[in-house]
């Protein structure tokens, strides 16, 4: 799988989840089927990309698509 | 004056210890003030915001903080926590008041230019308070908007050579004790592989792919100033394996009074004369001591290096000489299950550079297991806890040791497999009943 190929799986599969905004990084390794080291490269290429963005609780850490449910999603809003 | 009535907090004030609500007060008096003219980037009155909003939170008994946010520098995903206020009307200098994590110097050691520095930067840029090694261990620089972020992320890196700590999902800033730098009982170089460590795990710092937090602690001996075994999860304590060394003529001139016990810590009153047997021998937890006709006698293979008798004759007894640490894994506060100190994984290891025994035998297959396995926001404790021991055995490739439990059938966790006994575990049942009864 090359990085056009993850990033496709991952957006494809991200756009489909209606009522979620933010998953973990083992959600995203599911998606791409891959073990969570080589995950690991694709997905951190997306953040840089900026096709992916970090959410933060301060202790957990979650992946979002870019500018997708932002804060609302936090306050279980969305 | 003022900004906000603050009845409550002010009440805060009035007990026994120094309080955080001073401290706060007279950050925003200072910034009030601004007798130096600093050029603030963020609201000059966020700390009387602060205040207002603490204030009220406490008039209505819940947090005015919203839930965490995605706020961060460009390519991090830690060390920054995103902190928004829920009343921003009310208390627009706090509005966006987010979290900085700066991975401290290894073993805390700094200038005061280099604290100077830093404070001034966090003057100029954020709200000027900042909590100095808290539970997480690092710099933790409290209140600043998002578009200071990335400015003082550069400030940082470009003129303080100074990098962002962990935070979420990722590997936490390692933290330490001062170590052989001022301690005698170190028994390894704490700094130097915290540094390392720090170095070679950098993509683990700043780009969260693990299921939860984890946290390395180093403590150079057992005495556990930094509680890495309560704390971490993974916690390397410094040990020997050979004796403690002992000065039979220093351990008399305790007995006979000429150097005060505790290095004189306890000096403040007379507890009366030392006595070596009451104080140290019917103290040692394994009893594998002995002083007899003037000698003192250790049986080191008994000893749990509870340091005990180390920190009360310090002068007469002192470290072995073939040093290294113990590794325990799983320590974490009480969020589920409760709280648990770390489990002993490795009994003794050598911890010389470049540690790639340390890495690629201890640290990393636990990382690739857990990565794996570990369910969301599932510590390494609450995974051994969910698998056994017997599978971080199995990933690590550590045998079994006595020295993993605490006694026989309290915390058994090694099972037999079929393909480790003899003939497995099929039996002709005929010739069982030969010998038993249905």
């Amino acid at each position: 799988m090359d990085q056009a190929e993850a990033a496709e799986k991952i957006v494809t599969a991200l756009k489909k989840k209606k009522g979620k905004s933010k998953f973990y990084f083992n959600d995203l390794c599911k998606i791409l089927g891959e073990k969570p080291r080589p995950a690991k490269k694709f997905i951190s290429k997306m953040v840089i990309d900026e096709i992916l963005e970090y959410w933060s609780s301060g202790s957990t850490t979650l992946y979002s698509l870019k500018g997708v449910g932002k804060q609302a999603a936090a306050e279980h809003e969305d | 004056m003022a900004k906000h009535e603050t009845p409550l907090l002010d009440q805060l004030e009035t007990g026994p210890w120094p309080s955080f609500v001073t401290d706060m007060k007279r950050e925003a008096e200072s910034r009030a003030k601004n007798e130096r003219n600093i050029e603030y980037q963020i609201p000059q009155d966020c700390c009387d915001d602060l205040l207002g909003v603490l204030e009220l939170s406490f008039k209505h008994g819940r947090t005015h903080w919203k839930h965490g946010g995605i706020v961060g520098v460009f390519g991090y995903g830690g060390g920054v926590i995103g902190r928004y206020c829920d009343q921003p009307e009310m208390f627009p200098g706090v509005a966006h008041f987010h979290t900085m994590r700066v991975s401290q110097p290894a073993g805390k050691f700094y200038t005061t230019k280099y604290l100077e520095d830093i404070c001034d930067l966090w003057e100029r840029r954020g709200s000027g308070l900042t909590n100095m090694h808290g539970s997480t261990g690092d710099i933790i620089f409290l209140g600043t908007t998002t578009p200071q972020l990335e400015e003082v992320f550069w400030e940082l890196g470009h003129n303080l050579n100074q990098d962002l700590g962990g935070s979420g999902s990722n590997l936490r800033t390692p933290s330490d004790c001062v170590g052989a730098a001022r301690c005698e009982w170190a028994c390894y170089d704490t700094q130097a592989i915290c540094h390392d460590l720090t170095v070679e795990y950098q993509d683990e710092l700043h780009r969260p792919a693990f299921p939860y937090k984890f946290k390395f602690k180093f403590d150079g001996c057992p005495n556990c100033c930094v509680a890495s075994i309560a704390r971490s999860d993974l916690a390397f304590v410094g040990t020997w394996r050979d004796d403690i060394k002992i000065d039979q003529e220093a351990v008399k001139a305790y007995v006979g009074g000429e150097l005060p016990p505790n290095g004189g810590a306890h000096a403040g009153r007379d507890w009366g004369p030392f006595d070596i047997q009451k104080e140290v021998i019917d103290l040692c937890p394994t009893g594998c001591m002995r002083y007899e006709d003037g000698k003192l006698e250790i049986n080191t293979p008994e000893c749990y290096r509870c340091m005990h008798c180390i920190c009360v004759m310090p002068r007469a007894l002192r470290i072995g000489n073939d040093l290294g640490c113990s590794i325990f894994a799983g320590a974490k506060a009480p969020i589920l299950d409760g709280a648990q100190m770390g489990s002993l994984i490795v009994p003794f290891i050598k911890v010389e550079e470049p540690y790639d025994e340390i890495k690629e035998t201890v640290i990393e297959p636990i990382w690739d297991w857990w990565m794996e396995e570990g369910k969301n926001r599932e510590r390494l404790g609450e995974l051994m806890k969910r698998q056994g021991f017997q599978k971080l055995l199995e990933v690590t490739g550590f045998k079994p040791d006595p020295r993993m439990i605490q006694e026989p059938r309290t915390n058994p966790y090694i099972f037999w497999k079929e393909d480790e006994v003899e003939g497995g575990f099929d039996r002709d049942i005929n010739e069982f009943r030969k010998h038993h009864q249905r």
